[in-house]
């Protein structure tokens, strides 16, 4: 069997996984994640084969492997679809498939399995724990088994299937479905917990949201479908003559060219699925899905899957461009709209009190970066970063589910109400919970950038670079962007796991199950040694030693277009850069470190109306509520339902119903009985007075009927005398 | 010879006579009474025919005496016969007056 084939098979056993879940699997929660992470298991297994292959294989990038097959017929030709496996899609597949077989395990601790089922829980709400008698016969309360369990999994497999898909696939048809059904997904784990009306808010504005930028990917796909008769990435992306024609050509909007229109019509795509600015709003509410959830599907893989399509994509998206040239429009969009998010993000994120909210935040502004990254032209930063930020955020925020399961643990104890993601109600967990602290340490430094050790180091630090070089405006806001992340970094591990526990649940918080802080050590070594593949060979003092094998592999995916005169070693941005992390680490921890009040911020005051602007996501979610949503929901509710709907529709129907009734009544009343009945009846009295006339003529008495005889005698004899016959 | 024509005006206003009583008579008998006048005035008028046409031809014919005495006979059988009917129409409904006979009313 060619090798081409176990490409194909890596999509499949997740799929596969999820119809066996949900078809034999309901109820049997052993079962369902037995499936579940032996079909990502064999992914995994099959990604690494692929990886390890790849590493072997010399000039992948002009000779992906790659296997078609006939799909659609086309009228004389087919519609191929397939499977392409270069640079790009080998580093993706990596991080994907162990991200993803991490939180699968994860999850499996995370839903509490083995625990026992608890007595009020109801499928759709999150389990609220089970009352154990202990031997002494005290009533404990523990964590109990989530209801939907199986459900869960059936649900991630197929998202790991549509994720596979999206990674493997080698054309932009099979890409979108994939997108799509990760959409499909997204919006079905969000709302998992679906008897909670947050979840399914926050569920339908997930996926109404990612639509609107799916819409214009949408078109941008059609365009270049009609275009160039395919959608296939040998077709378009390795052909430098469909390149060329595309940048020539304009398009009828504005004057951009074709290759500018489309690549703005797929970033938009990119804008809802990243959660860039002005469609970043669904990723913070989507953290009312379930921990695991949130890594996976935000922050590790499908966000990624935006960047992706831009990496993917930017041949086009550069198209005519060389390094030192104006940016082309999608790469300017990308540029400012990258940049502007990774600021605008951070401040939000140092304001929140949820623990996973400020992840939710730092996602999208590390999202921000990597667009700004691509924008400028730097390709191999970018998926740099994307590769360090999958480990490094999945990481950070199956942590942050660790830690909302030691609090739970502690609020079972101790019978308090309060809310267990709230990083106000921490304080002191690093005793409690030491490796997740520890773990949650490294991820947390790697995405602060922490010089040399951390991978986000190596990927912000190259980002930085080549912002320095080509873009000082992109430079200067994602500077500014790293110290705040350092800093709302810092602040979220002080107020978890530093200083004193302030409340008692905290107090009596517990380390998790080792099914799920395996995971964690396993990913923070991925978020400490990811970087090390990547060092430039420039960098003072460890340049050099190790060869800068990312640059090579994924470079070569560009040819000849490079990223950047990276040749020439300047000191500012890494010391920058250096600055911007140590420094935002310090001031992070120095604020912080003397919150003990659970209730008020100690930025709060200091800050003001600005901390109350973030604080409240510069109100963009109310100014969109009042802008959009009222006026649909009012064209919805008033002008379709009751003006077009009720007025109109069925009054036409209630109209043609009584003009029905008139019509019948009109017919019955003038018709049928005067005219119908009237002429039955007239005819029978008709008779009856003709009967009752001639009557006369048979009295019974025979001299009558004599007398006629001989009148009728004589009549006839007239007649037959007047005609001359007689 | 009287002309034929006086004959034929006395048959037929015997006939006529015989004709008003069947027509305007109520007693049965009356009506009867009134046929046999009929009979006999339809006679007279055949045996004047007979004897002005064989007179005319000069020979003795019997056509018309046959004729006339079939009739005689034939007269007198109905007549016994409607006499039986009147009588046992009597013997039913216990009248001769025919207005009163009126089972045949339509």
């Amino acid at each position: 069997m060619p090798f081409e084939t176990l490409i194909w098979l890596l999509p499949l056993p997740p799929l596969l996984a999820f119809f066996l879940i949900m078809t034999f699997a309901h109820r049997r929660n052993g079962l369902s994640h037995g499936l579940a992470i032996g079909a990502v298991s064999l992914s995994w297994l099959g990604s690494m084969v692929v990886f390890g292959r790849a590493l072997q294989t010399e000039h992948l990038a002009e000779h992906p492997w790659h296997a078609v097959l006939n799909w659609i017929p086309t009228g004389d030709a087919w519609f191929q679809i397939g499977v392409q496996v270069d640079p790009l899609t080998v580093v993706t597949l990596f991080f994907v498939a162990w991200t993803i077989l991490m939180i699968f395990i994860y999850s499996v601790g995370y839903h509490n399995y083995g625990q026992p089922r608890g007595m009020q829980d109801r499928p759709g709400l999150p389990p609220q724990g089970a009352e154990v008698k202990d031997t002494h016969g005290h009533l404990h309360r523990v964590p109990s088994i989530e209801p939907m369990y199986a459900r869960f999994f059936a649900l991630v497999s197929l998202f790991a299937f549509a994720m596979y898909l999206l990674v493997v696939s080698d054309n932009l048809l099979t890409l979108y479905i994939g997108w799509e059904v990760m959409g499909l997904c997204s919006y079905l784990l969000i709302g998992f917990w679906y008897a909670k009306e947050s979840a399914r808010n926050a569920a339908v504005k997930a996926f109404l949201t990612t639509r609107i930028g799916d819409v214009f990917m949408l078109l941008g796909l059609a365009a270049l479908y009609t275009l160039t008769g395919s959608l296939n990435y040998r077709v378009i992306l390795n052909n430098p003559q469909v390149l060329e024609i595309l940048a020539s050509t304009a398009s009828p909007i504005a004057g951009l060219s074709w290759a500018a229109l489309i690549g703005l019509l797929l970033f938009a795509g990119t804008v809802g699925k990243s959660a860039q600015f002005p469609l970043h709003v669904w990723l913070p509410d989507a953290m009312e899905g379930p921990t695991p959830v949130s890594a996976m599907i935000h922050a590790a893989t499908m966000v990624s899957a935006g960047v992706y399509l831009m990496i993917r994509f930017f041949p086009l998206l550069s198209a005519g461009w060389m390094p030192g040239d104006p940016l082309t429009p999608p790469m300017a969009a990308m540029a400012f709209i990258g940049a502007f998010t990774a600021l605008f993000a951070a401040t939000i994120g140092l304001a929140q009190r949820d623990i996973k909210r400020v992840l939710a935040y730092s996602t999208i502004s590390q999202l921000g970066y990597m667009i700004a990254a691509l924008g400028i032209g730097a390709y191999v930063a970018a998926t740099f970063h994307l590769v360090t930020h999958a480990f490094f955020k999945a990481l950070l925020f199956l942590a942050s589910g660790s830690v909302i399961h030691g609090m739970e643990h502690g609020v079972y104890h101790t019978g308090e109400h309060l809310d267990a993601q709230d990083m106000f109600n921490m304080g002191g967990l690093r005793h409690k919970m030491p490796l997740t602290f520890w773990t949650f340490l490294v991820g947390g430094l790697s995405l602060a950038g922490f010089p040399l050790i951390t991978a986000g180091f190596w990927s912000k630090d190259e980002i930085l670079t080549a912002a320095f070089q080509s873009n000082l405006p992109v430079f200067i806001t994602l500077g500014v962007a790293a110290l705040l992340t350092a800093f709302y970094t810092m602040r979220q591990l002080t107020l978890v796991f530093l200083g004193q526990p302030r409340t008692a649940a905290a107090a009596q918080a517990h380390e998790s199950r080792p099914v799920m802080t395996l995971p964690l050590a396993i990913l923070a070594v991925f978020a400490v040694t990811a970087g090390w593949v990547g060092i430039p060979a420039y960098f003072p003092l460890v340049g050099g030693m190790l060869p800068n094998w990312f640059e090579i592999f994924v470079g070569s995916m560009l040819g000849h277009v490079g990223e950047g005169t990276h040749a020439i070693f300047t000191p500012t941005p890494l010391m920058i850069s250096v600055l911007a992390s140590l420094g935002g680490l310090f001031l992070g921890w120095w604020v912080y470190q003397s919150q003990h009040d659970r209730v008020q911020d100690v930025l709060a005051k200091p800050l003001g109306g600005l901390y109350r602007l973030w604080q409240n996501k510069y109100y963009l979610d109310e100014l969109y509520h009042a802008v959009f949503i009222r006026p649909a929901l009012w064209v919805a509710e008033v002008f379709t339902y009751h003006w077009l709907d009720r007025k109109l529709i069925d009054g036409i129907l209630h109209g043609v119903g009584r003009l029905g009734l008139m019509v019948g009544h009109g017919f019955r009343e003038l018709i049928d009985r005067p005219l119908i009945n009237g002429a039955g009846d007239a005819l029978a009295e008709g008779t009856r007075e003709v009967g009752a006339r001639l009557r006369v003529l048979q009295p019974g008495r025979l001299q009558v009927y004599l007398l006629i005889a001989l009148v009728g005698i004589l009549l006839i004899g007239l007649v037959l005398f007047s005609i001359g016959m007689v | 010879m009287i002309p034929l024509t006086w004959y034929l005006i006395l048959s037929a206003v015997l006939f006529s006579i015989g004709l008003f009583a069947v027509l305007a008579r109520r007693h049965a008998i009356a009506i009867l009474m009134g046929v046999e006048l009929m009979l006999n005035a339809v006679n007279i008028n055949l045996l004047a025919f007979w004897h002005y046409w064989s007179q005319v031809r000069g020979a003795p014919q019997v056509n018309g005496m046959v004729f006339a005495a079939m009739v005689f006979v034939l007269a007198a059988a109905e007549t016994a016969v409607a006499l039986a009917l009147i009588i046992s129409a009597y013997r039913r409904h216990h009248t001769v007056v025919v207005d009163e006979m009126t089972l045949l009313k339509g």
